[in-house]
Order: C-alpha cells, then structure tokens, then sequence
C-alpha cells in the first residue's frame, strides 16, 4: 500500500512536466517548415493541389493550430494517443508494436554496461595506477569515444560480412518463419550486436564512475577498520566496499534510461531494429505529430518508472536512506 | 547474301539465343528485397511512386505493362482500341482471372478504380484522367472509357503500367478509400499474394497459387527487409540477407565497389523507364534571375561533363533537357545547349550590369537542394564551387523532404532550388508541369518558378490532346525548344536508377520497369 500510494506521488508530482513537455514539442514541430501532408507528398513523387488539401483535411490539418492543440490534449485527458499519420494505426498500438525491441535492446545493453562496467571498475580500482588499470581505462575511452553508427557498421563488416557469424542486421530473420521459443533465440541471436555496440559506449561511463567511487569508499575509515580486524581482502571488497560504491551507478541507471532511449535511434537505423529510436525519428521527418507526441509521453512514462524503480534500490542498498 | 541465307541466318541466331540462357527455371526459394522507402500503403492505385510499386506491383496488377522493347503489353487488359475521335478507349479484358480472396476480376473493378481512384486520389492520375467522364461495362469483359476531350491512346497506355493498377471494388466500395485495411494489406490479381506487413520491419507476400499465368511465379515468398541506413543496406547485400537493392538505393561509393564484386551485378537495366533528370530551378522573384541572361551565365559556369566524371561515375550522362533520351518516342536531337563556358558566362554576367565588386562577388544566391539522393548534394556543393569562380556567392540551405517541399513550392523562399525531374514515359504525364503555368500554389514538382509564357502553355495543350503520333512528336520538340530557350528551369543531367542484383536472380531486368513490375518469371538459382 505504501508502495502504491509512493507510485501515485510520483506520477502526480511529474504530470505538469508532462504537460509542458508535450505542449512544447506540439508548438516546436509546429515551426518546423512543413506538414505531413508535404512529407507524404514528397514519398509519392508528387500530386496535384486537391489531393493536397484533400489529405489535409484526412488528417485534421485545416483546423487552426490553437484548435489542433485543444483537440489533442482532450483526447490525451481521455488516454488516447490518437491516430498516426503515418501507419494509419492508433498511436497506442504503433508504439505498443515498437516497444518490445526498444526494451529488450535498452534491457540488455544496459545490463551489460552495467554488469562489465562494474567488474572492470572493480579490477581497476583494485590495481590503481597499475597496468590493468591503465589498458581498462585506455579501452573504455576508446570506446566512448567511437560513434556508435561507426562501431556497428564495422561490428556488421567483421562479424556478419567477413566472418558470417552473426546476422546484419532485422529483429528476427524474417525468411525462416520461427515460431516460440526458437523466434525468441532467433531475435535474441539478431541482438547480439546491437546490444554489445550500444552497450560498450555506455560501458566506459559506468566503468569510470565504479573505479571512482570504488577508490572513494576505499580510503574510508571503516574500510581501515575491517581490514584491521583481519578481514580477507575479497570479504571487505564484496560485503563492505561494493555495496557503498554502488549508489552512484545506480543513480546513474536513471539518469541514462533517457539517453539510452534516444541514443538507440543511431543502433536501431544501423542495425534496422523497429524500436521507439526509429519511429520518432520518422514521425519528425514525416510530421506526425500524433505519434511524436505519443512516443514522447511513453518515454517520459518509462523515464519515470526507472527512476522510481532506482529510488526503491536505493532503499535496499542503504538502509539509512527513506523512501 | 539471298533470302534464303538470311533466313537461315536468321534461323541459327534464334537458336543461338536461347542456348545461352539455357536454365531451366527452378522453382522454390525467397527472393528478399532491400525496402528503403517505405510509404504509408501499398495499394499502387491510391498511390503512384516507386516505392508502393517495388511491393504493391507484385500483389496487384495493372492493365497493361511494358515489354522488353517498351512497348505496351496486355496484363488484365487483352486487347484495345480507340475510336476514330480519339474519345472513346475500349479495353477488353482478361478472363478467368480471380482475387486473391476468390471473387471473380470484372470490368466493374476497372470501372470502379478508374473513377474512383485513378480520377480522384491517384497522384497523376488525377491529371491524366481530368477529362475522364465514364467507364462503361457492357459486359464482365469489356471496359469503354469515355473522355470529354480526344485522349491519345499511345499517351494512355504509355501511362497505364504506373497509374493502370487495378483494385477490388467489392474490398473497397463502402467505406472511406484512404482508411481501407486493404491499404495496407492489399488484395490483388498478381502472382503474390500478400501475407504480412510488419511496419519497419519487413513485408511478406507468397506465391498465388491461381495465378492466371500457369505454373508461375517461380518463387515462393517475396520479403521486402525494411532498411533505411544504406552503408548497413550495403553490408546486408554481401551478407546474403539482400538479394535485390533496387533504385539507387546504395550510397555511389558502395554501388562501385559491389560492381567490382563478381556476386553482385550493377546496372541500370530494367529501370529505362525510370529516367531522372537533376534540376536547377530559377526562382523569378528574385529579379537577379529573372534576366536570361544570367540564367543561361549560370548554366555555362557549370561543368556539367567533369561533374558527372568525378562525382557520379558511369550512371549519369549530361542531359540535354526535359525530355531524356531514354524516351525514344519523343526525344528531340539538336535544342539549344548550355556547353561550360566561362569566359562567356562571365560576360553574360557583365552584360546584364552584375560587375564583380569587392573580393570579386558580383551578388550572391540561395541554393536549397533537395533532401533524397546523394548525387543532389553533391551537386549542390559543385554548382557553389563553379559559381565561386565566376563571381556568384552561393549559400547552400539544407531542409529535410517536408520542409523542403514547402518552401520551394508553396513559400517560394529561395533563389536556386536543385533535385529531380522524374519522366514517366511520356512527357504529358509528370514533365511539362514542370514548365505549364497555372499550378496552384503549392503543388510540388510542378511551375513555382513565377515564370509564365503563353507560347509553352499552348503547345503543350496542343501535345496533350493530339492523336496523330508524328504531330505530337513535334509538338514536343517545339516544346523542348521553348523550355531550352527561355530556360525557367535547367536539366543538365540525365540518371537513369541503379539496381544491384545478387547474381543467384534470374530473369531480371528484363523490361523497362523491372523493379516496379510483377517479377512473375523471376527465379532464384540454386
């Protein structure tokens, strides 16, 4: 119960930010020169003016923009998204379609960050200024510093051109027409790279923050004092030095399930996955504002829902902390 | 050499021939085709691009398509003829031909598409069909098309592969057109039946079993991979998961590398139909341009040869004007050219009183290209180095497809515009709008310029409605003529697309607009 009327809290105290953010996008796509009309006729090849204003008015356009505006966050008061322009499908379930490939790729490369970002935070921190330290840290750099179209594609050119041993690129091969488990494994083999391209640019941020905070909680008192009463080093490390090193990855896990969401939008073109990254891509080059706004609004759900999640762990990792 | 040697000459190449080609066809396999523009349905008699014929061309079929010579030849149409007026086209129809779901194809479908679609929400269409007034079905099999003024059957069917597709009128006659699930998930008379459309994904469509060709198609899926980053596109092809990546879909460095692949073919063949020029529009609002002669200065500072050399390699010629040569009906030899020449550009510049000022800048221009195709840009980046060097300061503004499109032909906010005039075989369909004043704002690809000239609009309206083919001919070497005088616009290159094949295809290319067409004979070898 407290959990529940917790979650209520949150969700009310981040409406106004909601409303704001959506209202903003609404009146920023609305400077963008163009409609969808335009985007559509420009995918056709061209049509004359009736059609034109024919599809304007299919798609609402000829109302003002004040009206359109009013219009929308009436039926957002009601829950519905609205109809996309571009897949002639409601929002709610064009999104709902995206969603399993955006979660599952965010998923897992945000475990896998996590997990290795941890690890080789840990052995670095343990051989500070030593030459493990030096080649992890080096390597993470590297990584961070590669564009993530760059590292895919050479990922695809190695690993599926040259050797073949992973596919280039879908959610899925499509072609065998896989049903249960086996499309599961197939899909999880298609996000193989994917994930590890994503994962290694977030990897180097959270190997950096671990050794940081690692060498931070390392120097402290009663780290002194359990290896003074005779503690085996792994001991103090694992029950004593890790749990308190943790908080700050774990506030960053909040902080980075936003960027994760936009920054796939790069993985997910150059691996051609159907997640949240593409569709809101395509919705701003096509001017659908119904579908922007409504991948908007689940981003910001799902922003919300990691955050509230981090602050429960919070609670569990440090007991002194309330929630 | 006799009769008789001829013909045996002749006997021994028709032998000859097909010894060459002597496979026989397998049947079986997945053909999966690189999907890079995807729209927003897939019924090509609601929508006219390349991008809804490449899958809705395979599941629903036209009237009439092209032969390998280019010439129209009966689909759902077996035969047809115009009345001596030029006012009334009789199709006759196909018989035992069915949908996809079973029910019978009738010329009450035809009936219905051509009113309904074609003359209403069809792009082009609607122009193409303005003075359409009736289709009349006297029988199942006969379809009678009624115009107000004469319609030149050679423009009709030259027309009818790309806007003669036909759809079920019992799938679409209540209800709203555009909001049909048919749309999306179409039901034809082709050889592939479609199964699945997962947006962003991928598209799937099975062979028809009734098909009306017997014992075709080849194939047995179709899959359509939904890729829109190109250097992945290209890495997919290699890998094997792309069979087929077709319409200049790849980036120019990645089509010349897999043409030096002995797996892959690179050829234009098959996409004659599809021919494009890259433009260079003149916004007459800015009185700069308005002089001829500073348009004709800016088209002779251009190097238009060594561009096509460096830049865009063996698939692009330089283009004489609107209409290519690709149209063998029309294509007129001998207009007025614009050859580089800059010492005369820069005297056409002093005469109309621009002399070069400080730092040697005469004035300076906008140039907006347009957002698709890399030749585009790189186009652009080359007419703003040329006209450095003869005192025109050019300031390149990017803008993506909606934004793009609105301000060149509705706000008419730029000075030089650049992208692609695409001519669908024959100039009346999609060519002299281009130069035939009279277009509501706003409407893309068609006079924006805010030129208009009395002489041109009359001889297209003349073309448009003659029915003797000689006469028409000249009409539309006068109009070539005109447009490469006055120059309103300028197409000084001709490109014809670029299809890549694994070479495992077979039977491919082999009519003009292969990649639109049914694909019922293709086959996959083993």
């Amino acid at each position: 119960m407290r959990f529940l009327s917790l979650a209520a809290k949150r969700l009310a105290a981040s409406l106004p930010t909601l409303l704001l953010i959506l209202i903003g996008m609404f009146l920023l796509l609305q400077l963008a020169p163009g409609d969808t009309v335009d985007a559509m006729l420009a995918q056709m090849g061209g049509g004359d003016a009736s059609i034109a204003a024919d599809l304007r008015r299919f798609y609402g356009l000829d109302l003002s923009v004040p009206a359109q505006l009013g219009h929308y966050l009436w039926r957002l008061i009601r829950l519905d998204l609205g109809f996309s322009a571009i897949y002639g499908k409601p929002v709610a379930t064009v999104i709902l379609e995206r969603l399993p490939a955006t979660l599952s790729l965010m998923g897992a490369s945000l475990s896998l960050a996590f997990s290795a970002g941890m690890a080789l935070g840990v052995i670095a921190a343990r051989r500070v200024n030593r030459w493990p330290d030096t080649l992890i840290s080096t390597v993470g750099l590297i990584f961070y510093a590669t564009p993530s179209f760059w590292f895919g594609l050479m990922a695809i050119v190695l690993f599926s051109v040259h050797l073949q041993w992973l596919p280039a690129g879908g959610f899925g091969d499509v072609a065998m027409g896989y049903t249960g488990w086996r499309a599961a494994l197939d899909i999880a083999w298609h996000l193989v790279l994917p994930t590890i391209t994503l994962g290694l640019i977030f990897l180097a941020i959270y190997l950096r923050i671990m050794r940081a905070s690692m060498l931070e909680v390392l120097s402290l008192d009663f780290v002194r004092t359990a290896r003074a009463k005779g503690l085996r080093e792994t001991r103090i490390i694992t029950r004593h030095v890790l749990r308190n090193a943790l908080l700050p990855m774990v506030t960053l896990i909040g902080l980075q399930a936003g960027t994760m969401l936009g920054g796939a939008v790069v993985v997910e073109s150059v691996f051609s996955l159907p997640g949240l990254g593409r569709l809101a891509y395509e919705s701003v080059v096509q001017r659908d504002l119904n579908t922007l706004l409504g991948i908007v609004f689940v981003s910001a759900l799902l922003v919300i829902a990691v955050n509230f999640c981090v602050d429960l762990l919070y609670a569990r990792l440090d007991p002194r902390i309330g929630t | 050499m006799n009769r008789r040697e001829t013909f045996l000459l002749a006997g021994s190449s028709l032998v000859a021939l097909p010894a060459i080609a002597q496979e026989t066809p397998r049947r079986g396999g997945v053909m999966t085709v690189h999907f890079a523009t995807e729209q927003r349905i897939l019924n090509p008699s609601l929508q006219a691009s390349t991008g809804v014929y490449i899958v809705g061309g395979k599941i629903q079929e036209a009237l009439v398509d092209l032969d390998a010579a280019g010439n129209p030849t009966p689909v759902l149409a077996e035969s047809w003829e115009s009345s001596p007026d030029g006012k009334t086209i009789t199709f006759k129809l196909r018989a035992g031909v069915t949908w996809h779901d079973g029910k019978p194809f009738t010329s009450a479908d035809v009936a219905f598409t051509a009113m309904e679609m074609w003359k209403k929400i069809l792009n082009y269409g609607t122009t193409l069909q303005l003075y359409l007034t009736a289709v009349d079905t006297p029988d199942p099999l006969t379809a009678v098309f009624r115009y107000e003024r004469p319609m030149p059957l050679g423009l009709l069917l030259r027309a009818l592969p790309d806007l003669g597709y036909i759809s079920p009128k019992h799938i679409y006659e209540t209800g709203d057109i555009r909001q049909n699930p048919a749309n999306t998930a179409p039901i034809g008379t082709g050889p592939f039946r479609f199964v699945q459309y997962e947006r962003g994904q991928f598209i799937i469509a099975e062979r028809n079993p009734n098909y009306w060709r017997p014992n075709l198609p080849y194939l047995d899926r179709v899959v359509w991979r939904v890729v829109g980053d190109r250097a992945a596109a290209a890495a997919q092809m290699e890998a094997g998961q792309i069979l087929f990546s077709p319409y200049s879909a790849l980036a120019i460095s990645d089509l010349q590398r897999l043409g030096r692949d002995p797996r892959f073919e690179v050829t234009t063949r098959g996409n004659e139909g599809n021919a494009r020029t890259n433009t260079l529009e003149f916004n007459f609002r800015n009185p700069i341009l308005a002089d001829i002669r500073v348009r004709q200065a800016l088209a002779h500072a251009l190097n238009i040869p060594f561009f096509i050399e460096n830049f865009l390699g063996p698939f692009a010629k330089p283009g004489t004007g609107p209409i290519p040569s690709v149209s063998t009906d029309y294509y007129p030899a001998g207009m007025p050219q614009y050859p580089f020449d800059a010492a005369r550009a820069n005297r056409l510049l002093d005469e109309a009183g621009h002399r070069r000022g400080a730092g040697g800048a005469r004035f300076s221009l906008r140039l907006h290209p347009a957002p698709w195709g890399e030749d585009i840009s790189l186009f652009a980046t080359f007419i703003q180095q040329s006209l450095s060097q003869v005192g025109v300061r050019v300031e390149i503004v990017r803008l993506d497809a909606a934004g793009w499109l609105r301000t060149i032909y509705n706000d008419h906010n730029f000075d030089l515009a650049s992208g692609w005039h695409q001519y669908r075989s024959d100039p009346a369909v999609s060519t002299t709008v281009w130069y035939r004043s009279g277009s509501p704002v706003g409407a893309p690809w068609t006079n924006q310029w805010g030129w208009s000239d009395p002489t041109i609009d009359q001889i297209i309206d003349n073309a448009a409605t003659e029915l003797d083919v000689g006469r028409r001919r000249a009409l539309y070497a006068d109009f070539v003529r005109r447009a490469q005088t006055e120059l309103p616009l300028w197409m000084p290159i001709e490109q014809i697309f670029v299809s890549v094949f694994n070479r495992r295809l077979r039977n491919v290319g082999n009519n003009p607009r292969w990649a639109s067409s049914s694909w019922h004979d293709t086959w996959l070898a083993s």
